[in-house]
């Protein structure tokens, strides 16, 4: 079986580019505070995710809806409706993480497929199938924290399907489980859908030197003509003993399109790539890349050299946690 | 699809000067007209910028010596053309034409033209990525909307839009049409 | 309200984690969470001394439960987390893995570093054996207002982190070891040498973090001397302290005595400050507009 791309679309036009460029399926989310990209200009409306769906469906592809915020107490049913809002556009399934929501799910949308979300952050085979007998979860996005063995020996373990990040930003941190943005800005992931949000970005260029603060707190610095990166928490440069540096992450993002054999071997159904906040022309791009590495695995053909770095926050590439020397 | 760093064009000095002359009052009149009518035709664009809809916007191309003030004032926006580099607006995005132009157009991903510092944000970032990821969706088609305008100023925006065509070596209908099909 | 102490975040040599609760078992709290909670490679250090600290305790007439890891990856981690079921004392689940391996029935308490944002998710784990709840730190009052009135029908009791360096991210990887140089694998236990978490500064010199191991921690220590009342009055059950290596059971007598109403309002955390005059207070994920607010500055 070929390996299923799963594609951003923060917006219907994404949505279109990535169908027209080879996504086998495309994930997206309502606009509001349900789904973790809760960005400024991002997302779709009721309306939108039909035509969406509708589009998508025509052209062969399929579409996962995120709901993959935590809901808040008092207003659960916000989420719930989102649940419903997402069975009635034709969604083929729901990316969801947290525990009540996917038992409202279970027991209130029995025939809406369900995808456990990174934000659930199931990092072993005994909590995988524990959602897949509970929940009934067909399949699961796996943190960013496991090494290629390790997802073979996951996939060895469990009937459930897994999808693992390729491409885009990088969470350092188990995904989900992270309230340093709502620390420094009272806005976090899980709350909100929002990390380091672009409202707490302050950027200040003073003689070629450019400081990106969040909340107030400096997280780069940079000279005159270097890379800047957005001013994510975990990705800044700060002081710990007689060191100053990347101390969490260093300003990269992940590509581990190289590994993609290893990933098949690995047992890995689908391979998804970050991104709802970035642009159509990017997504296209990225996934073209991808669409032709698979097709040329599947046909056994060697793996055309990489293409994507320029994409990239900062130009630099990782592999990320798939390389064990990565922790 | 071009790549961004170190092939973005700048406008030669013949523009830059013929800019520091002409009466700009007109020309803004002009681009006031032409990007009311692309929001009576893209309502989805003025929708998305949500509570920024009537948030003072100033485009920089740091290669003029204008800088371009736009409030989208609900779905019937303003734009003021000034010479005036300290322009104030919530948020201001600084950039070469060629790489303004060539985010509304699709050409660029505006996340990698930041990166690169091609482009900067000063200010109100929500305002600046709302407003990025509204154009993105609208999929504007500069050359197509300013062709269909009539009246007194239509002339003017067909000549800038050729003029920047000419200057920044993008093609303002969109590239995706010939590359995707 | 009833004082909890979690479990301890940090790497203590074996004399003074044993030392820690010899003397917790003489002091004014209730109910106090045991074990390993960020890294399985420290539990091997400590871990015969475990049963002799629990009977202490449980002498002393404390509760006692053990917590769970955090993240749960490892094979050797899944096998400690299965066995934990089987080593017939209470439970705190910190990481969703423990509840696959409990029986059905069995009941169980949550900790902080499981998501319960919402009666839904409340109402779920009860159903499963949740009879406590300590929410996660980053909840304003407003949800906890909320959870709390939806675990009173349920039976359960809701605890509200009340002090100490807030677990803000935990990770695959190590940054101590990243900071030394080493691999995970290699780290030669670099967290040991930092018994409360190392410092993270920003680049300006402005105090932010505390890495500790795997775990990312507020510089801040959360601090509920301004919230007491308004906890209380929404119907919190209890407060959880988070151990520290210095002046800990001092601090718990102190809660105690401002639970008991011994103390006023601002007097637990001015005496903090001046016993320990390099840190600073937070209390913001409650009332402020983000979680290193303090409301006594």
């Amino acid at each position: 079986m070929v390996m299923e791309i799963v594609c951003p679309a923060g917006t219907p036009a994404a949505l279109r580019a990535a169908v027209k460029a080879g996504a086998h399926t495309v994930y997206c989310g309502f606009n509001d505070e349900t789904n973790a990209r809760n960005f400024p200009g991002l997302n779709f409306d009721r309306a939108e995710m039909r035509a969406g769906v509708d589009f998508a469906h025509a052209h062969g592809s399929k579409v996962l809806v995120a709901i993959n915020t935590f809901p808040r107490a008092g207003d659960e049913a916000i989420w719930h409706r989102a649940v419903s809002a997402a069975e009635a556009s034709g969604a083929d399934a729901v990316i969801l993480a947290d525990l009540g929501l996917l038992d409202y799910a279970a027991r209130n949308h029995p025939g809406l497929r369900r995808h456990l979300s990174v934000q659930a952050a199931a990092a072993n085979a005994d909590v995988i199938n524990f959602y897949a007998d509970t929940f009934g979860v067909k399949r699961v996005v796996l943190p960013r924290v496991l090494s290629v063995p390790e997802i073979a020996a996951i996939n060895c373990e469990t009937k459930v399907e897994t999808e693992v990040f390729v491409f885009g930003g990088l969470c350092v941190m188990a995904e989900g489980r992270c309230s340093l943005s709502s620390y420094a800005t009272g806005l976090s992931p899980n709350m909100n859908g929002v990390c380091s949000p672009a409202s707490h970005v302050e950027y200040n260029e003073q003689q070629g030197v450019l400081d990106a603060r969040l909340g107030g707190y400096l997280i780069h610095r940079v000279e005159k003509g270097q890379p800047a990166p957005y001013p994510t928490l975990c990705k800044g440069c700060f002081s710990a003993g007689d060191k100053t540096g990347h101390l969490f992450e260093d300003p990269v993002s992940l590509n581990a399109e190289k590994l993609i054999p290893q990933l098949q071997k690995a047992g890995v159904t689908a391979l998804k790539i970050e991104g709802r906040q970035r642009s159509k022309s990017y997504v296209a791009q990225v996934v073209r890349n991808f669409r032709t590495a698979v097709d040329a695995l599947e046909a056994g053909q060697p793996m055309p050299e990489g293409m994507l770095a320029r994409l990239s926050e900062g130009q630099a590439m990782t592999t990320g946690a798939y390389k064990k020397t990565w922790r | 699809m071009p790549y961004p760093q170190n092939q973005i064009p700048l406008c030669p000095a013949p523009l830059a000067a013929a800019l520091r002359v002409i009466p700009l009052a007109p020309l803004s009149l002009s681009l006031t007209v032409f990007s009311r009518k692309i929001a009576r035709n893209n309502p989805g664009l003025i929708n998305r910028l949500g509570e920024f809809d009537t948030t003072d916007f100033v485009l920089d191309p740091t290669d003029l010596p204008i800088v371009l003030c736009l409030n989208p004032n609900g779905g019937l926006p303003k734009v003021k053309l000034t010479r005036r580099r300290q322009a104030k607006g919530s948020t201001r995005i600084s950039g070469p034409l060629a790489a303004l132009l060539g985010l509304v157009h699709g050409a660029f991903d505006g996340d990698a033209l930041f990166f690169s510092r091609d482009l900067v944000v000063e200010g109100d970032t929500s305002a600046a990525l709302a407003l990025r990821n509204a154009v993105d969706d609208a999929e504007l088609n500069l050359a197509l909307e300013a062709a269909s305008l009539s009246g007194p100023f239509a002339r003017p925006i067909q000549q800038l839009i050729a003029l920047a065509e000419r200057q920044t070596g993008l093609c303002l209908t969109r590239p995706e049409d010939a590359a995707l099909w | 309200m009833e004082l909890t102490v979690g479990p301890n975040q940090f790497f203590w040599p074996a004399d003074t984690w044993s030392g820690f609760y010899n003397d917790l078992a003489g002091s004014p709290v209730d109910r106090v969470v045991i074990g390993e909670l960020v890294c399985s490679k420290r539990l091997p250090f400590y871990q015969e001394r475990i049963p002799e600290a629990i009977s202490k305790l449980v002498e002393a007439g404390i509760d006692v439960a053990l917590t769970s890891l955090a993240l749960v990856t490892l094979k050797r981690e899944r096998k400690l987390t299965s066995e934990l079921a089987e080593m017939g004392i209470a439970i705190e689940i910190n990481d969703l893995t423990a509840l696959a391996h409990l029986p059905e029935g069995t009941g169980f308490s949550v900790g902080p570093l499981v998501n319960v944002y919402n009666e839904g998710t409340l109402r779920w784990l009860a159903s499963r054996g949740a009879r406590r709840v300590c929410l996660p730190p980053e909840l304003p009052i407003k949800s906890v207002e909320s959870l709390v009135k939806a675990a009173a029908d349920l039976g359960v009791a809701i605890e509200v982190w009340g002090h100490g360096r807030l677990p803000l991210a935990i990770s695959g990887r190590c940054y101590h070891a990243r900071l030394h140089g080493r691999t995970k694998d290699n780290c030669q236990f670099a967290c040991e040498d930092d018994p409360d978490g190392l410092d993270v500064r920003t680049e300006d010199g402005r105090p932010f973090m505390a890495m500790n191991g795997v775990q990312t921690l507020s510089d801040s220590y959360a601090c509920t001397d301004h919230q007491i009342e308004l906890l209380r009055s929404v119907g919190v059950s209890a407060l959880r302290l988070s151990p520290q290596s210095q002046g800990f059971m001092q601090l718990c007598s102190m809660y105690r005595q401002r639970l008991d109403r011994n103390l006023n309002r601002g007097e637990l955390s001015k005496d903090v400050l001046s016993t320990n005059p390099g840190i600073r207070l937070s209390d913001g994920f409650l009332l402020g507009a983000c979680g290193a607010d303090w409301s006594g500055a």
